[in-house]
């Protein structure tokens, strides 16, 4: 019976009453070696990504390749449509007049940047997500009102059940409770 | 006066008397030019007058911005900016010259040659003169002076009393404040630049000036900072996230000035009406247009894509050298906007135009080193400094 229910665990999961126990605890808790932790608060916290070891992300490079790809895309569309495709004289200018085709070029470039910034965040969110095991901790609809809260995942190497409750115990947590996957 | 902890270097007497030095010599073989070649020389004074002018009042435009938002970046770049507007009463005086040369330089002095033109005999008549000329540059200078005034007075009380009604006043004056001081640089800029050529009009004219001057304002305020950064006491309170700041807004002015540079072309080069293109004409053919090429490098494809890069704006060095580089293009952008008004037929610079921007530089730079001196390097009674001097500070 003990041994299923460990076997199914997604985690071990603290409580904390305000952000500088949890900033703290989360940093000690990557101290101690654990990698695969996750930290959920009411509001952002900025200390708190680099805490838990998250300090960079893929997502600049996939914003400015967006805006890049829009930015060429915005140019050699209009170079395609106003020299090759149906060149039209307009005003005795030439047909590849790039100084008319900058202001959708800048456009293009902002429209698909944005869009790789939130379509890319999304991705590297796993959003959308329907189903998450934290939901499954009793206080933790507490994390959108006035709890903090600290994971350690049950996939950490450093893993081990009651080692993972026992550390948490010992960093001001209020409580200390087991996620089920 | 000073108070303790953040008195300023006393490298700042050295930094002085060397920019006085400099100047003076600089100062001296433009008077050389100035026996030489009498017309070249107030052409090239211009160049160096409205270069050094535009950090003056572009740190006036940075002060107040910061006054109205607040912000850690502002409080800690804000003595240098005050130090820099102190600079006017120089300016004042070195304005001397261009009425002096005022014949040499503007064409619309020539009354018989404006009458001949029924549009420049109307601009003649009624608005470039000389005497309306003074008394419209009395008046942007009786509007600088009076805001340069305000800001390091009340700045100053702030100071001594911590009375947080001299803060408020700070704030209430710089709203309508950057208002008539964008209205003082379009009339200016038209006034002292773009009647160069009289017949020739742009409405966006002024606007590139607003942003080219902020923009040399914040190259100079930052070239500063990551001096003041290595020495006492700046170095233990200036953090890599200040730098980051203004390399942001330095990104954004950057932006902005190619916005205001590039929409001018656009509506020109579309338009193409033979009175509006010759201006571009003239700054395109010959050497020119290799050389507006190097300007929109180096004042925007260069740093925008540097700027990009969040290690680069961390860095005092790196973003300081930036800074220089944007400083020294503006000078080139100075001349491209001045000197091709004189000979429109073929691609003419003179020794003096270099040399001008340097001899009026060493001057305004002692002026603001012994400046920079006087006060606290940080405005201590400010009710945000704890926060901006955190660790982690916010923004």
């Amino acid at each position: 019976m003990v041994k299923t229910k460990a076997s199914r665990l997604y985690g071990v999961m603290a409580q904390f009453d305000n952000p500088s126990t949890l900033v703290a605890a989360a940093r000690e808790t990557y101290a101690a070696g654990y990698r695969k932790i996750n930290g959920y608060s009411p509001f952002p916290i900025e200390e708190l990504s680099e805490a838990i070891g998250f300090t960079r992300t893929g997502l600049p490079l996939i914003v400015l390749a967006g805006g890049i790809i829009g930015g060429l895309g915005g140019f050699f569309m209009q170079y395609w449509m106003e020299v090759i495709n149906y060149p039209l004289n307009v005003g005795g200018k030439p047909f590849n007049s790039w100084p008319a085709f900058i202001p959708i070029t800048f456009e293009c470039i902002v429209l698909c940047a944005a869009f790789a910034a939130v379509f890319g965040m999304l991705a590297l969110n796993k959003l959308p997500q329907p189903y998450h095991p934290v939901f499954n901790a009793p206080n933790f609809a507490l994390a959108t009102r006035d709890s903090f809260f600290l994971v350690i995942e049950s996939k950490d190497p450093k893993f081990d059940h009651d080692e993972a409750r026992r550390f948490l115990k010992s960093l001001e947590a209020r409580e200390v409770v087991d996620v089920e996957l | 006066m000073i108070q303790a902890g953040y008195t300023p270097p006393r490298d700042l007497k050295r930094v002085s008397t060397l920019a006085l030095a400099v100047g003076a010599l600089f100062f001296a073989l433009l008077v050389f030019g100035l026996l030489v070649d009498r017309t070249q020389f107030f052409h090239a004074y211009l160049v160096g007058f409205i270069f050094w002018i535009g950090i003056t009042i572009g740190s006036m435009a940075l002060l107040m911005l910061q006054h109205l938002t607040g912000g850690a970046w502002g409080l800690i770049i804000r003595r240098v900016l005050e130090a820099a507007t102190r600079t006017l009463p120089l300016m004042l005086m070195l304005f001397i010259p261009v009425l002096v040369g005022l014949n040499q330089i503007y064409t619309w002095t020539n009354r018989a040659e404006m009458d001949q033109v029924p549009v420049l005999r109307e601009k003649a008549a009624h608005y470039l003169n000389p005497a309306f000329f003074m008394m419209r540059a009395a008046l942007y200078f009786a509007i600088w002076s009076l805001m340069a005034l305000l800001l390091n007075w009340l700045s100053l009380q702030h100071d001594r009393t911590a009375d947080r009604r001299f803060s408020k006043r700070l704030q209430m004056i710089s709203g309508p404040g950057l208002g008539l001081l964008i209205l003082t640089i379009t009339f200016a800029s038209i006034d002292w630049v773009m009647s160069l050529d009289p017949a020739w009009s742009s409405t966006i004219y002024g606007l590139i000036f607003v942003a080219s001057w902020s923009l040399s304002a914040l190259a100079f305020g930052i070239l500063v900072m990551s001096w003041l950064a290595k020495r006492e006491p700046m170095n233990a309170v200036v953090r890599t996230s200040h730098f980051h700041d203004w390399g942001n807004l330095m990104m954004a002015l950057v932006m902005l000035w190619m916005y205001f540079a590039f929409s001018q072309y656009l509506i020109i080069w579309s338009a193409n009406l033979p009175e509006e293109t010759v201006w571009f004409v003239a700054r395109k053919h010959g050497g020119w247009g290799v050389i507006a090429l190097g300007i929109v490098i180096l004042q925007f494809v260069f740093p925008f894509l540097t700027l990009l890069s969040r290690a680069a704006k961390k860095s005092p060095q790196r973003l300081g050298m930036l800074a220089l580089l944007i400083l020294l293009t503006r000078v080139v952008d100075v001349i491209w906007l001045i000197e091709p008004s004189f000979n429109r037929e073929h691609f003419h610079l003179s020794w003096m135009d270099l040399v001008a921007p340097f001899a009026i530089g060493g001057l305004w730079i002692a002026t603001f080193a012994w400046q920079l001196q006087k006060r606290s390097l940080v405005p201590i009674n400010d009710p945000q400094l704890e926060q901006a001097l955190a660790a982690h500070a916010g923004h």
